[in-house]
């Protein structure tokens, strides 16, 4: 059996649970506790240690989803996790600016850990407070190449897209590096 | 959607980049109980400010830019007291008491303030309003943001934030492809051309600083305020080594059509999900 995997990351409470929770045909496996701090208590629960999804492809083939703790604090996890990945999707809360300039350490951080290709999924689109894609994109200093997708967690089909659109950027990738890492580098 | 936060968490000269990249036209309001400060925007250039709900007249502008004394100013409130600004400024000028060049000056100078006010707020709701423009009866003027970002930056740095923000010397810098920008029309020192001059893929910021005779403090003021105005980009330096990778297990070569195929096998389930 040939596994793959790709990582889902971005700051605190920016959705990375749902997101993998959509798609994944397993219960997530979730290391959730309680959360103590009451400055990072917008929700009951947060990841600790990685979430952790998983979709057959074929009889020969799983994909898995790896999600990461968004607090600093849990941040040692985050290259044990990139370690082989084929792809990341950084998932921004688009109603909370003041998590834009973290989004944007944690993905220089993981393209230190592992030059793969990956996407930024704009989670939050239906919140009234979600700030425009175009907007976003100037704020998370995006370059135009990078794709920078409308999302929303809970709904299966724009986890489906972001995931689809990571694909095909892995796939642009392969047909334009002629020496680039192979896909069973990221094959465990 | 919204275009809205705090100015604690999303910088007035995050914002004024925003505006100036995205060419936005609008009203942004921002707010610090109980003031209120409005500034209009037309495609990304500063058209006109106000920090109350009528804003201060063209008289009161004029007087503070000591282009009209208080005895004039006592005579125009008596005899044209219900005059627009723009009737107002028709007015002075036809009557020879002052030149357009003069009136739009000294509006210029009390927008500016206005939002100069909004670089000493550490915090303080804002929201953009696409569709409020500035009152027809008010004079717009039309000023680029490249300068104000700039020199907004320099009052609103702090040592933290630039450490937070340019956290490593040894990254690179280069020239963002923005067309219509030209850095001929950029008011900058003699320190900030010098660094401009060795901006380059190849140089990290850490020796462009020692070029320059820069500490690492003064360099960070210098390059986040290209970054803020969207003149440059923080890469990684040209012929650097990546970061080390664990190293793992080569499987014989495979070749790319078998990759290929792998990759679209998965493309298809997750299509069938």
């Amino acid at each position: 059996m040939q596994t793959v995997k790709m990582v889902v990351t971005g700051p605190f409470n920016a959705g990375k649970t749902e997101f993998i929770r959509s798609v994944s045909e397993i219960d997530v496996v979730s290391t959730e506790r309680k959360i103590s701090a009451d400055a990072e208590r917008v929700k009951e629960h947060t990841t600790v240690a990685m979430d952790f999804g998983r979709i057959s492809i074929d009889e020969n083939l799983v994909l898995y989803l790896f999600g990461t703790p968004g607090q600093r604090r849990f941040d040692f996890m985050w290259e044990i996790l990139s370690e082989g990945m084929l792809g990341f999707v950084v998932m921004v809360d688009s109603a909370r600016p003041e998590t834009f300039r973290e989004a944007r350490n944690i993905l220089e951080t993981f393209r230190a850990y592992a030059p793969t290709p990956y996407v930024v999924a704009a989670n939050k689109q239906d919140h009234e407070d979600a700030w425009e894609i175009d907007d976003m994109r100037i704020a998370l200093r995006l370059s135009p190449s990078v794709k920078l997708l409308p999302c929303v967690a809970k709904d299966k089909e724009t986890v489906k897209t972001v995931l689809l659109e990571l694909l095909y950027s892995i796939l642009e990738e392969m047909e334009t590096s002629e020496v680039g890492p192979t896909l069973e580098d990221h094959a465990e | 959607m919204a275009l809205k936060g705090n100015i604690r968490d999303f910088s007035i000269t995050q914002l004024l980049n925003l505006v100036n990249v995205a060419r936005k036209t609008g009203t942004l309001v921002v707010e610090r109980s109980p003031e209120q400060i409005f500034v209009s925007f037309r495609e990304g250039k500063l058209a006109y400010a106000r920090d109350s709900e009528d804003g201060v007249g063209l008289t009161m502008v004029l007087y503070k830019a000591r282009k009209l004394n208080a005895g004039q100013v006592r005579a125009i409130n008596e005899r044209a007291g219900g005059m627009s600004d723009k009737e107002l400024g028709l007015l002075l000028i036809n009557s020879g008491y002052l030149s357009q060049q003069e009136i739009l000056v000294s509006l210029q100078s009390h927008y500016l303030e206005l939002l100069n006010r909004l670089f000493t707020w550490g915090e303080g709701l804002f929201h953009f309003e696409n569709d409020l423009l500035p009152p027809n009866d008010k004079i717009a003027v039309r000023i680029g943001l490249e300068n104000l970002i700039i020199e907004g930056t320099r009052k609103v740095r702090e040592r933290d934030q630039l450490q937070d923000e340019i956290p490593s010397l040894d990254m690179a810098l280069k020239f963002n492809e923005r067309p219509g920008v030209n850095l001929r029309n950029l008011n900058l020192s003699v320190d900030e051309w010098k660094v401009i001059s060795f901006i380059n893929p190849k140089n990290t910021i850490h020796q462009i600083a020692k070029a320059t005779n820069k500490n690492d403090h003064e360099i960070r003021r210098i390059v986040y305020s290209f970054i803020q105005a969207g003149l440059v980009e923080l890469v990684r330096p040209e012929g650097a080594a990546l970061p080390p990778i664990p190293p793992r297990i080569t499987p014989p070569e495979v070749n790319k059509t078998e990759q290929k195929s792998l990759i679209f096998r998965i493309i298809s389930r997750i299509r069938s999900l």
